[in-house]
């Protein structure tokens, strides 16, 4: 048969572990990627808008909306009342989060009412004429307000323990205890919230929308409309980004709007203004940690106690398992002989917080790193000796139990952590530095290496599964579907290269196909970092079923065994004879081969009881470690991230060329949150800090000046996930709690490193400035 | 050759548009997005500070045709005739073939989520056409109004050092193929009347002239004067508020004049911060510094020192710097003009001293003697592409090792920019040492009140301040007191 083009063709295009690029990039620079708001609108299209309130906690008395019906375009007005079953889109089916406020304000900016108007701007403007009568009731801010106001609960607080840690306390040599506040942050995904909902036949909704969990649309739509999941369709091709807020935040977008589209018939869209986009949605959690450590004179760790209170917000959303994955990475990569660790999800008349990258995971972390500085300062040695101290022990040993009782079974932080030591030339610059320090008057610099251990499987174990439609069409060409969302971070291509590995066949004979309830049902949010491990997994399974059918096939026709039939580039190679790979389905498909499958995979081994606060909840670990360097301007406060290391492990990479972007990208949202990003309410509860111009994420002028990024070409994940691969989303988020703590560095340069500077988070520039002060005054 | 005063010309792309039916308020972006499904151009923020909506404007500048980035969701439609407005559509060759820019972007993996790379794309190809070897300084400064929130930024950054290299046949890239014939066809376009758009109060005027302006303001007094439109833009897509009618002056040449003598620079009411750059920087060193912190290039690209000025911001970055190197503004009326000291402008907040039929037309910027010392610095949360916190100018006069005279002023600290009078007092005469400077920063706390916001405390301002006094010190001195990310490139 045609050996020739076999010859010419070692490898397919587009296979596992090679840098192909975002099966969008040429529509992204060209303008032709079609995001929601780009689609074509149905004719007789009607756009939405949220009336949102303007009081923190109230009770409305009176809600006089004549002056927003009456202006003229608008077609309806929709209240609590208008919910056609249920008012209720809380995702953890609490029920204590209503599409729109009924009775009760309970955030500066909840929604009360909705505008249905001919377009969006009429919508918008007949939105601001309500006349809502308010009685004020006592709010509740931030942690602090809801601490000394009894500290209500969202949602059941978590303990984790092992050992004796309030006794190992008692006894320890030295002991310290201190307070942090890390702040929350925006997701300012660049494409806001949107949704549209075309109504069908019957009870039937398609929901165009832009969100991470598809299945959790549908099924709150279902629920608020009063109608099966079987009724209502939701698509989402590609996110302008999502970082975890669109999550369970699109739900309220796409209720409204399949209410108002069931309502009128019409087609109808929500597309809410970026303020009011900041203003109504959630965002990662801040939190005061309390914390409490015992340790000897060398810097051994002996216990660790810590409180990890969050500002949850209004109700829970996710903030049960955002604060459990707190408490998760307290230990970042270091064991702790006794520990207790404690969550606190806190009530407040905020915006109910949700999730963002890292998932709480990040906000723990940061707290751990904290202790060891607090350790390093103490005791006057360098944190990183510090860090090295108190690593986790290998498989082997003694010291590789979690405070979850998990032992830790892939450790690879000391090689991560040594080779950037050497790499970076962690100890030249920083005596360097200490010399620079002594001499400059005004700018100082500071340097810090810090690890990134991150666990890797959604907490709630029967998240852990995904499935995927594979279609092989009778010319060979392929249709891939499964339940994860695009939002950026490249899944839709990696999972193709899974597909195409599979088949052996060129990439571009895979189709890349909009995620949508109505191929692959129940899906998980694409969240977690799982999406490629999950998804590539179903793809695979499905894929599988396909060639053993494929395989039996040959083995008939060609009157061979199984074992002599193989899938090499673009062919079988069935005996010695090579079949194109598209004429071998042709026959297939003549001789009545079922060529489509729907593919499964749960993750094996993993299990929690959080109850008894003991299991294996993660399957495996993702490491990395980042060195920082930066100067600071102690006039001002103001800093530079002058230069980046980075070394990260993702396994054996699915792409290094978009596991790199993720991890660079990872890093300065990272450092963003830790650095400039700031969340201000005021003292009546309103977020000021509602729009870019006010919200301060990194610019590329931000970015590292010098940024040397790596993955770790050695690693390969010790489990049998995809490929070998290791989840990417989120691990490298953390890396850049080395530049928080370079900065710290350079702020204790001005006490001669005696004092650890204890800073807050985000280190705005005055937050640098005010911790050269205190250490000055001492 | 003139054209009829009911409409707005300007050519899209490769096709001429003549609106006669605008709304005053109507914005770039909505007429691309829902008029012309040029859906390429996205809406990220509409308030013109994440860049996602860029888009390039081509206009006369004196004899020559320039094209500027912008950002679409602020710019008014009523704000284009005579230009040539280029999308992201208009990038890639008819055959699909992607412009250098693009396909670098694509090459170097410049993209993740996508929504924000059509504006990347349109900042990079405007770099791209002015600079063939650009610095890092020059990718940044391209980029400072463009958020990406997926990429890290690195990514882009070696596209547009690689996109800089390709340089394709002239004819591939759309506006070198078609730059002589635009130019023609936009002075074709340029209105030699005033154009009016509606009835009554609810109209667009856009006046073609200085005379024309006044005659405008005697029959409209509670006209908004749209120039930039980097804050008026705001007004209607944040507060919704009406701006009619809505008088726009961006197109009249000459507000846009900079003359230099010896005596010292005027400056155009209607020259944008971009174009003050070059007189600017060259004056005043530190003050070029400071403008390359306002805003993105975008906002540099319509904003005008003017508009800074009128709207009385206390915020607002230009008028410190030139407070303390004592301009003065001329105001002109159908009636005629007056100049008073910038600083008696400044009234309170919110309120300047121009009457309703009034513009303010030129800014006189004194030259600085030989000797004088000078310098501007502004603080932010983020380094750029931010509102500031508190911005100080100082400017002082030594008379062998004592003060002379001293001109300090701020903004953030009080409710209108303004100077630091007891500052100023308590240097005068006094030697300029570290001791004065510790004496004088006692003094602040006459001068100022400053106010606690999410831009930052009260405390932090005030402190900031006095040590912003010890930075211009140690920076007399030739002391390293400021952070610079790049060098300076002589």
């Amino acid at each position: 048969m045609d050996k020739s083009t076999f010859e010419d063709r070692q490898s397919i295009a587009g296979p596992m572990h090679s840098e192909l690029r975002h099966d969008s990039a040429h529509k992204h620079v060209a303008g032709t990627a079609d995001y929601i708001d780009d689609i074509p609108e149905p004719a007789g299209i009607l756009h939405g808008a949220l009336g949102l309130t303007d009081r923190a906690h109230a009770e409305i008395m009176d809600m006089d909306l004549s002056a927003v019906a009456a202006l003229p375009g608008v077609v309806s007005v929709l209240t609590a009342k208008d919910m056609p079953h249920s008012n209720d889109i809380s995702p953890t089916h609490l029920h204590d989060e209503p599409v729109l406020a009924d009775g009760r304000v309970q955030f500066h900016g909840q929604p009360a009412f909705a505008v249905i108007a001919e377009t969006r701007d009429i919508a918008r403007r007949a939105a601001r004429l309500a006349k809502i009568t308010y009685r004020d009731l006592p709010h509740m801010i931030d942690v602090a307000d809801a601490m000394a106001g009894g500290g209500e609960l969202v949602t059941p607080p978590l303990t984790l323990q092992r050992g004796d840690a309030e006794g190992e306390l008692e006894r320890a040599p030295r002991r310290l205890k201190g307070r942090m506040r890390i702040g929350g942050q925006e997701h300012f995904y660049l494409e806001g919230h949107i949704a549209l909902a075309v109504p069908g036949e019957d009870d039937e909704m398609a929901v165009w929308v832009s969100t991470q969990h598809p299945s959790e649309v549908q099924h709150m739509v279902a629920q608020v409309l009063g109608v099966p999941s079987n009724a209502v369709t939701v698509n989402v091709r590609r996110m302008g980004g999502g970082f975890g807020g669109k999550e369970t935040q699109g739900n309220q977008f796409a209720a409204l709007a399949a209410v108002a589209a069931r309502k009128l018939r019409r087609a109808v869209k929500f597309r809410p203004d970026r303020d009011d986009d900041m203003v109504a949605t959630g965002k990662r959690h801040d939190f005061l940690v309390d914390y409490d450590v015992g340790f000897d004179e060398d810097g051994q760790i002996l216990a660790v106690h810590a409180t990890y209170a969050a500002r949850c917000g209004f109700s829970a959303d996710l903030s049960g398992p955002v604060t459990d994955r707190a408490l998760f990475h307290a230990d970042n990569a270091y064991y702790y002989p006794h520990v207790k660790l404690t969550s606190q999800p806190l009530k407040t008349n905020t915006v109910s917080n949700t999730a963002f990258r890292g998932f709480g995971g990040p906000q723990g972390m940061v707290g751990g790193e904290r202790i060891i500085e607090e350790v390093a300062f103490a005791l006057g040695k360098d944190p990183l000796e510090i860090r090295k101290q108190n690593f986790y022990g290998d498989k082997d040993s003694d010291r590789n139990v979690t405070p979850y009782h998990q032992k830790i079974e892939d450790n690879i932080i000391r090689q991560i952590v040594e080779e950037l030591e050497t790499s970076a030339e962690y100890q030249a610059r920083r005596a360097a530095i200490i010399d620079f320090n002594r001499s400059s008057r005004v700018i100082r610099k500071g340097i810090a290496l810090t690890p990134v251990k991150f666990g890797i499987s959604f907490t709630l174990t029967h998240l852990n599964q995904a499935g995927a439609l594979v279609h092989v069409y009778n010319d060979g060409s392929v249709h891939l579907n499964h339940g994860g969302t695009e939002m950026g971070q490249g899944l839709y291509t990696k999972v193709a290269q899974v597909l195409a590995d599979s088949f052996q066949i060129d990439i571009d004979r895979v189709k890349i196909t909009a995620t949508t309830t109505g191929k692959v049902p129940n899906t998980s949010a694409t969240a977690a970092s799982s999406g490629s491990d999950l998804n590539g997994m179903a793809a695979f399974d499905a894929a599988r079923q396909i060639k053993e059918r494929l395989v039996a096939f040959a083995a008939e026709r060609w009157q061979t065994t199984p074992d002599n039939i193989s899938f090499v580039p673009n062919h079988v190679k069935i005996g010695e004879e090579l079949v194109p790979f598209a004429e071998l389905i042709g026959q297939a498909y003549v001789a009545r081969v079922q060529l489509s499958a729907a593919g499964f995979y749960k993750t094996p081994k993993i299990h929690w009881d959080r109850a008894a606060g003991r299991g294996t909840p993660f399957y495996y670990f993702a490491y990395g470690a980042a060195v920082s360097e930066v100067s600071i301007d102690t006039l001002t406060g103001e800093y530079l991230v002058d230069r980046v290391d980075v070394l990260h492990d993702v396994g054996r990479s699915l792409n290094p060329a978009i596991d790199l972007g993720q991890v660079e990208g990872g890093f300065v949202q990272g450092m963003g949150w830790l650095t400039t990003e700031e969340l201000w309410w005021d003292e009546k509860g309103r977020l000021r800090t509602h729009a870019p111009s006010t919200y301060k994420i990194p610019l590329a002028s931000d970015r590292p000046k010098i940024f040397d990024v790596r993955l770790a070409e050695w690693s390969e994940n010790a489990e049998k996930t995809v490929g070998r691969s290791k989840a990417v989303g989120e691990p490298p988020l953390m890396l850049p709690i080395s530049v928080l703590e370079a900065l710290s560095m350079a702020v204790a340069s001005v006490a001669d490193y005696r004092e650890c500077p204890r800073l807050d988070t985000p280190a705005t520039p005055e937050r640098v400035l005010m911790a050269v002060e205190r250490l000055r005054g001492l | 050759m003139t054209q009829a005063p009911d409409s707005i010309r300007f050519i899209l792309n490769d096709t001429e548009v003549s609106l006669s039916d605008v709304e005053p308020a109507a914005t770039l972006l909505d007429f691309l997005r829902l008029e012309r499904r040029l859906t390429g151009t996205k809406e990220g923020c509409a308030e013109g500070d994440c860049g996602a909506c860029t888009v390039l404007v081509g206009r006369h500048a004196g004899e020559s045709l320039v094209y500027e980035t912008v950002n679409a969701c602020i710019r008014f439609v009523g704000s284009l005739n005579a230009t040539h407005v280029v999308t992201v559509e208009h990038l890639a060759a008819s055959d699909g073939t992607l412009h250098p820019v693009q396909q670098a972007m694509v090459d170097f993996h410049g993209s993740q989520c996508g929504f924000c790379t059509p504006g990347i794309v349109m900042s990079l190809y405007a770099l791209w056409l002015t600079d063939d070897n650009p610095s890092r300084a020059a990718i940044e400064k391209a980029l400072q109004g463009n958020l990406c929130r997926c990429t890290g930024y690195e990514p882009i950054i070696r596209a547009a050092e690689a996109a800089a290299k390709e340089r394709p046949a002239a004819v591939f890239d759309p506006i070198t193929r078609t730059r002589e014939t635009v130019a023609t066809r936009l002075k074709a376009l340029q209105a030699t009347e005033t154009i009016v758009i509606g009835r009554g109060e609810d109209c667009l005027i856009v006046p073609a002239d200085a005379a024309g302006l006044a005659a405008v303001l005697a029959e409209h007094p509670t006209a908004t004067i749209v120039a930039g439109a980097t804050d008026v833009g705001l007004w209607v897509t944040k507060q919704m508020r009406p701006i009619n009618p809505a008088v726009f002056i961006n197109g009249i040449a000459e507000l846009q004049k900079i003359e230099s003598s010896e005596a010292g620079l005027t400056i155009g009411a209607g020259v944008s911060y971009t174009a003050a750059f070059a007189v600017l920087s060259s004056a005043y060193p530190s003050f070029g510094r400071l403008l390359d912190r306002i805003g993105g290039e975008q906002v540099r690209n319509m904003g005008t020192i003017g508009g800074n000025i009128a709207n009385g911001s206390p915020i607002g970055d230009s008028p410190p710097p030139l407070i303390a190197l004592g301009a003065t503004v001329t105001l002109r009326s159908k009636d005629g003009a007056r100049s008073l000291p910038l600083e008696e402008f400044f009234i309170a907040y919110g309120k300047q001293d121009r009457r309703p039929d009034e513009f303010v037309e030129t800014i006189f910027v004194p030259a600085l003697p030989a000797g004088d010392r000078f310098a501007a610095y502004k603080v932010t949360k983020r380094r750029d592409e931010d509102i500031s916190a508190l911005l100080g100018a100082f400017r002082i006069t030594l008379d062998g090792d004592r003060v002379k005279t001293a001109r300090i002023a701020f903004g953030g600290m009080a409710a209108t920019p303004k100077r630091a009078k007891a500052v100023e007092i308590a240097l005068i005469g006094q030697p300029w040492t570290e001791e004065t400077i510790h004496a004088a920063q006692a003094a602040f706390d006459t001068d100022f009140q400053p106010i606690s916001d999410w831009r930052a405390t009260g405390a932090y301002r005030m402190l900031a301040a006095k040590n912003l006094l010890m930075r211009f010190f140690l920076e007399s001195i030739g002391e390293r007191a400021q952070l610079q990310r790049f060098e300076e490139v002589a």
